[in-house]
């Protein structure tokens, strides 16, 4: 914001005195140095996202947020009949700069407060998808997306918010990491390696990627060498990293949070099946949420959610499955 | 208006019972021996106490993220509302809702709806299921303040409308949305005008009066059975406790918390059933003592109830 003064947030209890500067302090104390773009709005996401669009379309570069991610549900029109679709109805025209933020993740606050809905939108042409898993990437691909020229939905992960202070979430995991002063970004579309590995390659972002390095411990006690893949984008898709660990492993898993009918997961494996099939020792194994809302008992919870035995399973399954 | 002693007696210790509910569920959360999250109803008792208490049996409510007051108003027992508090399966919801969805609609009142302004347009369904139907039945809407600037309320109070639908939308209007003030998200100095919009009533006043909310609450109740359409009731009140778990309030300024606590419900109220010479201090006392003693049994028996099976998650899904 300090770089470019066209940036702006705009958002639901993001900059009031006393208040927590968001849901989850995201944006905690910027509106004593910004406050005319610390902008704070009703109860109303439809009409917010709207809002947003219409100033990003005059050159501004707003990011708009959602207190949780199950409230972009309010605003799907805006998300996806305007923003998603502006530019190209306009032949190429009009630009949308437009950055979106929505915490996800069940946290014990039932079905309406727990969503991982990343896959309902990547089955949105014209958006792009970004999913930090470290306060590096946070940084990184939050500064790529506010300089992006196109809309870019950020979804973070509420367990991973931080571990510490008056706002942490039970459960919630250390996910800091260096993170430098200087400016740098995570450019859109660039996955990472975060554990080398032969056997497996298990494709894992936001709260699973933690798990799945949990699981890559566990599986090397048993002699299995997993590769962990965080593909920090969801769109663009890093294609290029996954092959060229696919090629080498022959074997991958994908986890994700969210349900598994229609998820991350059964596209990848699609992709991977059509791409790489002359290389897969084993189908693609897929760890996802069962196809059910989010229940709110802590041991309904618990088995909701992918645990890192469940990955574990999963990608000892592959390898052995397939003579590994 | 002439009421009973019985009657009076009873709108005490329904409020008194929300209370002491609520502080015994911040302890238990605080003490870390209750899990997820809860948005509480302390302040706001005379709201739902009010309302409820000119609804029938059969009459059906929606409420919101804070619903647990709404929730022993409307007859749910404690035990049920505890159990699920605790996310066991003597929970009225089994352990799937939690505290943001209780509710049992055989009670009366729909599992509470957590999406600001979604329960609107659902209440004015159940009373377009009334007025199909030709029951004499009426639905209550409770919402927040924070709710009215959701399109959901303007389509749906609008639908209510001109369909002269047996519904009464009630605004609880604690001054904040979250931290956020509602005279920073609505330029009308009163929520009901804007009742005028959609050509209904719309009747303001004093939240924190059981009696007042009562009887205007009556004839809202009347009028929508009667079939002769919505009203939109403004419930001035405030909210004497944080917006959730772990909040300091500290953009409450010092002065308004302090006027609020003057002024919150159950004190006024017990002093008036005193100065009226209604109640004597020690029925009061004892009304205390006595849902004390039910609240404490509900957490003995939410406790030591069953956790549902994990693979009970798989069921419900759809019927
Ligand atoms: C659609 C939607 N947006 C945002 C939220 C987050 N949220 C929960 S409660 C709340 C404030 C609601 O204010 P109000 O309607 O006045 O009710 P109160 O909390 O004061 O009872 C907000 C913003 C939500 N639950 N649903
Ligand atoms: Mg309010």
């Amino acid at each position: 914001m300090a770089r470019d003064e066209r940036v702006f947030c705009i958002g639901e209890d993001i900059g009031i005195p006393g208040g927590w500067g968001g849901a989850f302090t995201v944006t905690l104390g910027l509106e004593q140095d910004f406050r005319e773009r610390i902008i704070d709005t009703p109860i109303s996401e439809a009409g917010l996202f709207g809002v947003a669009l219409g100033a990003a379309i005059m050159g501004l570069r707003p990011v708009a947020d959602v207190q949780y991610g199950d409230f972009l549900f309010c605003a799907m029109d805006q998300v996806v009949n305007q923003i998603a679709t502006m530019r190209y109805m306009s032949g190429g025209k009009v630009t949308v700069p437009l950055v979106m933020r929505a915490p996800v993740g069940a946290t014990g606050r039932g079905a309406q407060h727990a969503r991982n809905p990343e896959a309902i939108f990547y089955g949105i042409p014209g958006l792009k998808i970004v999913c930090p898993a470290t306060a590096y990437d946070a940084k990184g691909l939050l500064k790529a997306a506010v300089r992006e020229d196109n809309p870019v939905l950020i979804f973070e992960h509420k367990l991973l918010y931080g571990s510490k202070g008056a706002r942490a979430e039970t459960e919630a995991l250390d996910a800091s990491s260096e993170v430098p002063e200087e400016d740098y970004v995570v450019p859109l579309g660039e996955g990472i390696v975060r554990r080398e590995g032969t056997h497996v390659t298990v494709i894992a972002n936001l709260l699973m990627m933690h798990r799945a390095l949990l699981a890559a411990e566990r599986l090397a006690g048993e002699g299995i060498s997993a590769e962990v893949i965080d593909p920090r984008s969801l769109v663009p898709f890093d294609w290029e990293l996954v092959e060229a660990s696919v090629g080498k492993t022959m074997r991958a898993v994908v986890v994700e949070e969210g349900p598994r009918t229609g998820g991350i997961g059964a596209e990848i494996a699609a992709s991977l099946a059509e791409r790489m099939s002359d290389y897969l020792l084993a189908p693609v194994g897929r760890v996802a949420s069962p196809d059910i809302p989010v229940p709110f008992a802590p041991p309904m919870e618990e088995f909701y959610r992918p645990t890192v035995e469940r990955i574990v399973e999963a990608a000892r399954g592959v390898v052995v499955g397939s003579g590994g | 208006m002439a009421y009973d002693t019985q009657f009076l007696l009873g709108l005490y210790r329904q409020m008194v019972l929300i209370r002491q509910f609520e502080e015994r569920v911040k302890f238990l959360f605080l003490e870390g021996v209750m899990p997820g999250t809860i948005h509480q109803y302390q302040g706001q008792e005379a709201v739902a106490v009010g309302v409820c208490s000119a609804l029938e049996a059969q009459d059906v409510i929606t409420s919101t993220h804070r619903p647990h007051g709404h929730a022993l108003a409307k007859g749910l027992s404690i035990e049920s509302l505890m159990g699920e508090l605790f996310g066991k399966v003597t929970g009225c919801c089994h352990g799937k809702g939690g505290s943001m969805h209780v509710g049992d609609l055989e009670k009366g009142m729909v599992p509470a709806i957590a999406i600001v302004g979604g329960g609107v347009p659902i209440a004015t369904g159940i009373g377009l299921s009334f007025k199909l139907r030709q029951e004499p039945r009426v639905a209550v809407c409770f919402m927040g303040d924070g709710a009215t600037n959701e399109g959901a309320f303007h389509e749906a109070v609008n639908m209510g409308a001109i369909w002269s639908l047996p519904v009464v939308y009630v605004i609880e209007n604690n001054r904040y949305s979250a931290s956020t003030p509602i005279c920073q998200t609505a330029r009308v100095e009163r929520l009901t005008e804007r009742a005028h919009a959609y050509g209904i009533p719309g009747v303001t006043v004093d939240g924190n009066d059981v009696l007042t909310v009562h009887e205007a609450a009556q004839v809202a109740v009347e009028r929508a059975r009667s079939g002769a359409g919505p009203t939109l009731l403004e419930a001035m009140t405030y909210r004497i406790t944080g917006h959730s778990r772990r909040d300091p309030c500290l953009y409450q300024p010092e002065e308004e918390r302090k006027q609020a606590l003057a002024e919150e419900p159950i004190g006024r109220y017990g002093a008036w059933l005193l100065a009226e010479g209604t109640a004597e201090q020690a029925a009061l006392d004892q009304a205390r003592a006595e849902v004390d003693a039910e609240i404490e049994e509900a957490v003995r028996a939410a406790q030591a109830a069953p956790a549902p099976a994990p693979e009970a998650a798989l069921e419900d899904v759809f019927a």
